[in-house]
């Protein structure tokens, strides 16, 4: 087959086809540097630009009223993690628990649904998740909430943990499942204390990276945790986040709102930054192993 | 490695405790409202300055928008709203407890613009506006404006009109206005927080339309004034019923609100567009707070004190802002339509 | 997919504690399936005014009139569709053509290092994407690229009318950056479960590295390319925060680039939290079920084309 296609490039000259393959090589490289562009042009304009709204009033103080300066974000620094952890809360044991059903137990039918549900569920986009929350957790609840904005988040998050919870432990050598059976132990004290304990570290890569995904997350949140310039006042009331807050300041005409923007983005995009390099260093030594 | 693990676990347990703080040394109520962006400098100057004084309560405003406001409102996912119009008569039969409206302040819709050269003095008639809107005069250079204009120069520029993407009061009170001035208008786009719009960009907010505005050499859209005012956008003088053209200000806003004092309606539900008095600025309006008739003790005791606050104390803020403060003859009324809200022993929440 | 397994397929679980156990992983793992058609049901109930109320008119019209309470959503399809196209349209060469270049083509040491910074793309959030949009990539559309295009090629419909820098260009760019690493990443992945032997076959013939690339890598994994295109799609066609942020805001269909316009996930984030009328509320809804019903559709799709390659 590959002989029969390639006589037919074989016909032209050689100096003809060596030119071919230099244009390609050519072209092709220029591709990389131009989707390189956007991100470094990204990177430039998030550093520079937040500069000069990041000072101490940034991290500590609340965002104040239009035309007062000295606002901060330190409430939406704060909403964000607050909303990182309800997420987690929901999505790490759930989305574990159907990794390990996954990967631990025979595949069947109901196996590759939920494998195929949860990759489908995954590319529902966040906004969809967002309506949903409203509907079943914000309209019964009578109120924007803190909550409301961990559960979206972390529906999000499930599918992503249980696929690669999956994919982790499928590299699990069975010997290691065999010993732990031989030893008499019940099948769910192995898949816990050895399976799932002795790979934490790499199931947190997963996790993390999760986390990574939708703690930048704007449109789930529009509708359910809301935004609030205080603190927030518990769980059942309505929380700034980092996301939320940015989205509010961009599209606002205040030039000190665009700069506390750029500010939030950095910060935004560092945190997001620092969990992936954190997987990828966690990744690293075992990265042989893949 | 574990150290890296913990050391973020630590962060989130951090988190988690503040959360938990908050909960259980909940000293200040928080009162959550949204709405209408038209009043949102006034207001987040004033939730911040009431907290001053009273530093067990925490007013939460965000600015949606006052189709938001209304929404939210009588969805109960707020404790009040904000709107720029009065809620319709089939809106208030819908909800399934009374609700009355509280008139804050009264604001002006001002036409921004962005013209490279012309920084001041654009008029415009109500005529030239209408058609500016439904995208009939599509250049600057158009006779009709030149006309109106004389010993200026315009540039060939596209007009842009920038309008809202969102349900908003200052849409409906300005397209309230078109729709006075232009039958073609009332005909083929109509009155509403939000309207098929026959053309322009869409920016969310007051904010993002005077975003947009800046943005946008050629472009002219609504704003409330204060916005047009802290963004130095410049305004079009506006030329009212009595052939004068005016521009914005205090005075002329407050003239629009002194036409309607002898027909004010008992729930303030008015429009004052396109005032019958000289000297009056044509797209201006009230604007207003939603609330319950009755509320529970502990919220409501504190949304009444608000309320009072804001007609008082808070008026003078107003003009700081550009927003004209409500006559004095209303503010009485006023004050009796809060005394008259119920507060009912506290819900088992 | 596993050959031999100690996991007992047929022997009862006998331990209480194990019964227990794999119950409960049953139960939730269930539950996420259930996840999808509990979404479908709440989003079918609250779009069900709208749809007994407009009917097939609710996709075919293109008025969107809350005033008139007349709700069409062509323009809006129209919109998603569109800046959709225009994104995979750029970003499905570009990222192949990286795709080849750094697994076939570049030194391994810049390939690793282009391929993080690429994947570093999809870690950006979208609301940082919007941020840029509006501040960086619009004005530089406005003051260079559109007066350009106006200029040269404002006898095609694509580039006629007026420009502002926001619009569907603007997202359909910044949509396009945003799939790259969608594609990219998932045609490498495909590019490398290539055998080496098949690409050393086609050199030994004499075939140039170009030819090889051509025969060997790109004829061998059509359909997974397929598949990881029509994965952009879908993510271009959901995506919210940075095409509300630079779309513009404008339900109607135009045909020029330029225009402002709009699409099904930025009019639910725009006018969702503010629809004053139960109808225009319904609308929405009934918007989120379509774009629910087509990334669906369209993930479904690809998948079935990826883990049929992936089988073979």
């Amino acid at each position: 087959m590959i002989s029969s296609v390639l006589s037919q490039h074989m016909t032209r000259s050689y100096t003809r086809r060596k030119l071919t393959y230099r244009a390609m090589y050519a072209l092709l490289a220029l591709a990389s540097l131009i989707a390189i562009i956007p991100l470094l042009s990204i990177f430039g304009y998030v550093l520079t630009r937040s500069l000069p709204g990041l000072n101490l009033a940034f991290f500590t103080h609340l965002p104040q009223p239009i035309g007062e300066t000295n606002g901060g974000m330190a409430n939406s620094i704060l909403g964000t993690l607050s909303l990182i952890l309800i997420a987690s809360m929901i999505g790490v044991p759930w989305g574990v628990g159907v990794g390990l059903f996954l990967s631990e137990y025979p595949p069947g039918k109901l196996s590759s649904v939920v494998r195929f549900s949860a990759d489908l569920l995954t590319s529902v986009p966040s906004i969809i998740i967002g309506l949903f929350i409203y509907t079943l957790v914000v309209i019964p609840m009578r109120r924007f909430s803190l909550l409301a904005g961990g559960i979206a988040l972390g529906i999000i998050m499930i599918p992503t943990v249980a696929r690669s919870t999956e994919e982790l432990l499928k590299r699990v050598p069975m010997h290691v499942r065999e010993a732990g059976l031989a030893l008499g132990l019940p099948r769910w004290k192995v898949i816990l204390r050895i399976v799932l304990l002795g790979h934490s570290r790499a199931i947190a890569t997963g996790i993390i990276l999760a986390i990574a995904r939708v703690s930048g997350e704007t449109a789930p949140l529009l509708f359910t945790s809301f935004n609030n310039q205080f603190w927030q006042r518990g769980i059942d009331q309505p929380a700034s986040s980092l996301p939320v807050q940015i989205y509010t300041y961009a599209i606002s005409p205040y030039e000190d709102w665009h700069q506390q923007a750029w500010a939030g983005a950095l910060i935004l995009v560092l945190l997001v930054f620092f969990m992936n390099l954190v997987t990828r260093y966690i990744l690293s030594p075992r990265g042989s192993r893949k | 490695m574990r150290r890296m693990i913990s050391v973020l676990l630590g962060c989130l347990g951090i988190a988690l405790l503040a959360v938990i703080i908050g909960v259980s040394t909940e000293a200040a109520t928080l009162i959550n409202g949204a709405g209408a962006t038209f009043p949102f400098p006034l207001y987040s100057k004033w939730f911040s300055e009431f907290q001053k004084v009273h530093n067990e309560v925490q007013i939460n405003y965000q600015s949606i928008g006052s189709g938001g406001g209304i929404r939210q409102f009588t969805a109960h996912t707020i404790d009040f709203g904000a709107t720029d119009i009065p809620m319709t008569a089939e809106q208030l039969a819908k909800s399934p407890t009374p609700i009355i409206h509280i008139p804050t302040v009264v604001g002006a819709v001002v036409l921004t613009y962005h013209l490279p050269g012309i920084p001041t003095g654009l008029k415009l008639s109500s005529e030239v506006l209408a058609d500016l809107f439904l995208g009939k005069i599509k250049t600057w250079n158009d006779p009709r404006i030149t006309q109106m204009n004389p010993g200026m120069t315009f540039p060939t520029d596209p007009v842009t009109i920038v309008r809202r993407s969102d349900g908003s009061g200052t849409t409906a009170i300005f397209t309230d206005y078109l729709s006075k001035v232009s039958k073609d208008w009332k005909t083929r786009v109509g009155t509403g927080t939000a309207v098929n719009w026959p053309t322009g960009l869409g920016g969310k907010g007051n904010e993002g339309v005077a975003g947009l505005i800046q943005q946008t050499p050629g472009a002219i859209g609504y704003t409330e004034l204060v916005f047009a005012k802290i963004n130095h956008l410049s305004i079009a003088a506006i030329k009212n019923s009595s052939d004068e053209f005016i521009l914005p200000d205090l005075l002329s806003v407050t003239r629009a609100a002194a036409s309607v004092t002898q027909s004010m309606p008992s729930d303030y539900r008015i429009s004052i567009t396109d005032p019958k008095l000289k000297g009056a600025y044509p797209i201006s309006a009230f604007t207003y707070l939603l609330v319950h008739n009755s509320m529970t003790q502990n919220k409501g005791e504190k949304i009444i004190t608000f309320l009072h606050w804001a007609i008082a104390e808070g008026q003078e803020y107003a003009q700081k802002l550009f927003y004209a403060p409500l006559p004095s003859e209303m503010v009485k009324k006023v004050n009796r339509t809060i005394e008259m809200i119920r507060l009912t022993p506290e819900e088992n929440v | 997919m596993f050959s031999f397994s100690p996991r007992p397929k047929s022997r009862k679980e006998t331990h209480l504690g194990d019964f227990i156990f794999a119950s409960l992983l049953r139960l939730i793992s269930l539950g996420l399936a259930l996840m999808l058609v509990v979404i479908a049901f709440f989003l079918l109930r609250g779009a069900f005014a709208s749809v007994s109320r407009f009917e097939w008119s609710f996709i075919t019209d293109s008025t969107w009139d809350p005033v008139q309470e007349v709700f069409g959503s062509a323009p809006v399809l129209f919109g998603t569709l569109v800046s959709s196209s225009i994104a995979v349209l750029i970003a499905a060469p570009l990222s192949i053509g990286i795709a080849v270049f750094l697994n076939e083509l570049a030194p391994p040491k810049i390939g690793k290092a282009i391929g993080f910074l690429i994947e570093m793309l999809a870690a950006i959030p979208s609301v940082v994407y919007g941020l840029w949009g509006i501040f960086v990539l619009a004005p530089w559309l406005r003051t260079t690229v559109e007066p350009f295009l106006s200029k040269n090629l404002g006898w095609i419909p694509l580039f006629t009318g007026p420009y502002y820098g926001v619009g569907m260009l603007a997202a359909g760019l910044i949509l396009s950056i945003m799939i790259i690493p969608t594609i990219f990443t998932i045609s490498r992945e495909i590019f490398k479960t290539i055998p080496t032997t098949q690409r050393e076959a086609a050199l030994a013939l004499g075939a140039t590295r170009w030819e090889m690339i051509k025969i060997s890598v790109l004829k061998s994994s059509k359909s997974g390319i397929g598949g990881a295109v029509i994965l952009g799609l879908g993510r271009a066609l959901g995506e919210t925060m940075a095409v509300t942020m630079v779309i513009g805001n404008r339900s109607e269909i135009n045909l020029s680039l330029l225009a402002p316009a709009q699409t099904m996930a930025s009019v639910i984030a725009n006018e969702y939290a503010e629809a004053t009328s139960d109808i225009h509320l319904s609308a929405l809804i009934e918007i989120g079920f379509l774009l629910f019903i087509v990334t669906f559709l369209i993930n479904a799709f690809a998948r079935i084309f990826i883990l049929r390659e992936s089988r073979r």
